[in-house]
């Protein structure tokens, strides 16, 4: 086990780099104007554009670039184009929001999708299974937005549950737990609208996982014991399809902070999704470098919890 | 169960593998609505671009304005209704439609053709190469592809070649991989052995004995590519980073109409059923294809 974890961590070390240099390079290899006022704007001076790519080492060849940027990065100097407050900190400020939402998206997936999944695999090769599957394909094929007003405008003027930011507006509450509360009341619909891609494909790996398992010799011998099929299907079958589940969060999580974009900038959500379509917006190009860096570093730390959740329960995983 | 395999596989002996896979997904009812529904966007996409090239607009141009005829709700004249500049939204959806079938047929050609290479090479060559390969994979993985080709085509400018250029290039990781460990499985076989010991090169090899035996899964994920870089571009467009206007697509009528989502329920409603639809039967028609593949009988 503990040469496994040695090599995951190396291995990480690596891709860690690689990612560095890819977000690096996509926004500075990217041709077009690195001001966020334009190429020609008239009313910017020659000095400020030769300090602006001071401060940004514009002025340097790119490999050192690179290297400032990254040292900036770290080191917490690397400051918004828009407000020149720290990079990181702008992030970091975010990111609870993020981690509040994704969780609660990924709890969600996990929960719908292998209940789903099981019920395909339960019901393989039947009408059922072919309704679960198309349930899971008008998952993906749903856009986002989309689904977002038609369920907003229904629900808003149905319900009253909220759809903006993550707190009731001028409303003071008594204790935490009932802010705590709100938070959560907050998050429902964004969370439930992201994880509908990946119920879908939760469901998919769960049912593929589960139906290779039902044909293994340990499901006969429960079968000719007697024991119930829900029973089979619960205890024996599905306990064998953890790894799935388990490898579908490292899946499913960057498309869940990707697709927070849209879904973030519809709910005015203060995370870290929307922060990157304002960046987007500005030309920030130092939060744009650092925000895609921190979210693949972020994903690269959920795949390598869930690698070494893998190992954990499952010894095949370490030898591979 | 071993002699049923048996049995089939010489009741199809005279059946080539590319027949077999076409009679089963023909078989499949699901596969059939969905490539139904395919061909008519398809056809829809086709005659509305061939007409408006010859100067005739059906019904309306879609570029028209009239702010006399704003917001109006569907009717016989107006079958979708009108947009905030009174322009004729069934119009816009029909150019729309070439728009999305676009982006995703070369978004995915693009893609296709740099996973496969970067997949057969790290399959066929091994070693030191497919680990550096597959490293830069793993990587790219990590980064959330919406943002990515967000943050890429906002800092380029958004245009048609522009995205659909950012998308294949963001979205190759899939196939590469695919290929990849089918190159790793057929490499071992018999028959590319017998072709190495026959002296034939690396190039001839990949192209003319692997390739086509790993066709089936390929063309799976390019079916199943379609419709994500659909849904990408829609979402581009809606967050006023997809193909600009006046060009109409169906991500930037919902864009556009999300000012008067509560008084025009048309501008919403058509183009997110018509993107909804569309990657649906995409996504169904993949799976189709993949079953029709998969399956030994």
């Amino acid at each position: 086990m503990i040469s496994f974890v040695i090599r995951r961590l190396v291995l990480s070390v690596v891709l860690l780099f690689i990612i560095s240099i890819i977000s690096f390079f996509i926004v500075t290899l990217t041709p077009g104007s690195p001001y966020p006022w334009g190429e020609l704007n008239p009313k910017i001076s020659p000095e400020v554009k030769a300090n602006f790519r001071k401060k940004f080492h514009l002025d340097r060849p790119l490999h050192e670039q690179y290297g400032l940027i990254m040292r900036d990065l770290f080191s917490g100097n690397l400051r918004s184009i828009k407000d020149d407050r720290p990079v990181m900190s702008r992030i970091l400020e975010r990111l609870p929001a993020t981690v509040a939402l994704n969780l609660t998206s990924i709890v969600i997936s996990l929960s719908f999708g292998t209940l789903l999944g099981v019920f395909a695999a339960r019901y393989a090769g039947t009408w059922k299974d072919g309704a679960g599957s198309f349930i899971a394909f008008l998952f993906i094929a749903l856009p986002g937005f989309w689904i977002t007003y038609v369920v907003v405008v229904a629900l808003v003027k149905g319900f009253g549950v909220p759809i903006l930011g993550t707190h009731s507006y001028g409303i003071e509450f008594p204790n935490a737990l009932a802010s705590g509360l709100d938070t959560l009341w907050h998050l429902l619909l964004p969370a439930t609208i992201l994880a509908l891609g990946g119920i879908a494909s939760q469901s998919r790996y769960i049912r593929a996982s589960m139906i290779e398992s039902l044909r293994e010799d340990y499901i006969r011998t429960a079968r000719s014991k007697g024991l119930y099929e829900d029973v089979i299907l619960l205890k024996h079958a599905l306990r064998n399809s953890v790894r799935p589940i388990i490898a579908g969060i490292g899946m499913v999580l960057p498309a869940l902070i990707g697709g927070a974009v849209v879904i973030e900038t519809i709910f005015a959500y203060p995370g870290m999704g929307r922060l990157g379509y304002e960046a987007v917006l500005e030309r920030d190009y130092p939060t744009l470098v650092a925000l895609n860096f921190v979210v693949a570093a972020l994903v690269l730390l959920g795949n390598l919890v869930s690698d070494l959740l893998s190992a954990a329960v499952d010894p095949r995983v370490r030898l591979e | 169960m071993q002699g049923t395999t048996v049995l089939s596989s010489a009741s199809s002996a005279q059946e080539s593998p590319a027949a077999r896979v076409l009679r089963r997904f023909w078989s499949n009812p699901i596969a059939v609505g969905s490539f139904v529904l395919i061909l008519f966007f398809a056809l829809t996409a086709g005659i509305t671009v061939l007409l408006s090239l010859t100067g005739h607009d059906w019904p309306y141009n879609p570029n028209l304005t009239n702010l006399e005829l704003k917001l109006l709700p569907p009717s016989s004249q107006h079958w979708m209704g009108t947009d905030n500049l009174g322009r004729d939204v069934f119009s816009r959806m029909l150019h729309g439609a070439s728009i999305s079938l676009t982006v995703g047929l070369v978004a995915v050609a693009v893609s296709l053709g740099i996973g496969m290479v970067i997949g057969a090479i790290a399959g066929y060559f091994g070693g030191i190469t497919d680990q550096i390969l597959m490293r830069a994979v793993d990587a790219l993985l990590c980064f959330p592809t919406f943002f990515l080709i967000l943050t890429v085509v906002a800092l380029l400018g958004p245009s048609l070649l522009n995205i659909v250029v950012v998308i294949g290039l963001v979205s190759w990781t899939g196939t590469a991989r695919l290929v990849r460990s089918e190159f790793l499985t057929l490499r071992e076989s018999e028959y590319v052995k017998s072709a190495r010991v026959l002296g034939q090169g690396a190039f001839h090899i990949i192209t003319r004995h692997i390739l086509p035996n790993a066709a089936a899964p390929i063309l799976v994920t390019a079916v199943l590519g379609i419709p994500d870089a659909i849904l990408q571009e829609a979402g581009l467009s809606f967050l006023g980073f997809g193909v600009q206007p006046p060009q109409a697509t169906w991500g930037n009528i919902i864009a556009d109409g999300k000012t008067y989502l509560l008084d025009a329920w048309w501008l919403n409603l058509f183009p997110g059923l018509a993107i909804f639809i569309a990657s649906l039967s995409f996504y169904l028609a993949g799976d189709a294809l993949r079953e029709a593949a998969e399956s030994k009988s």
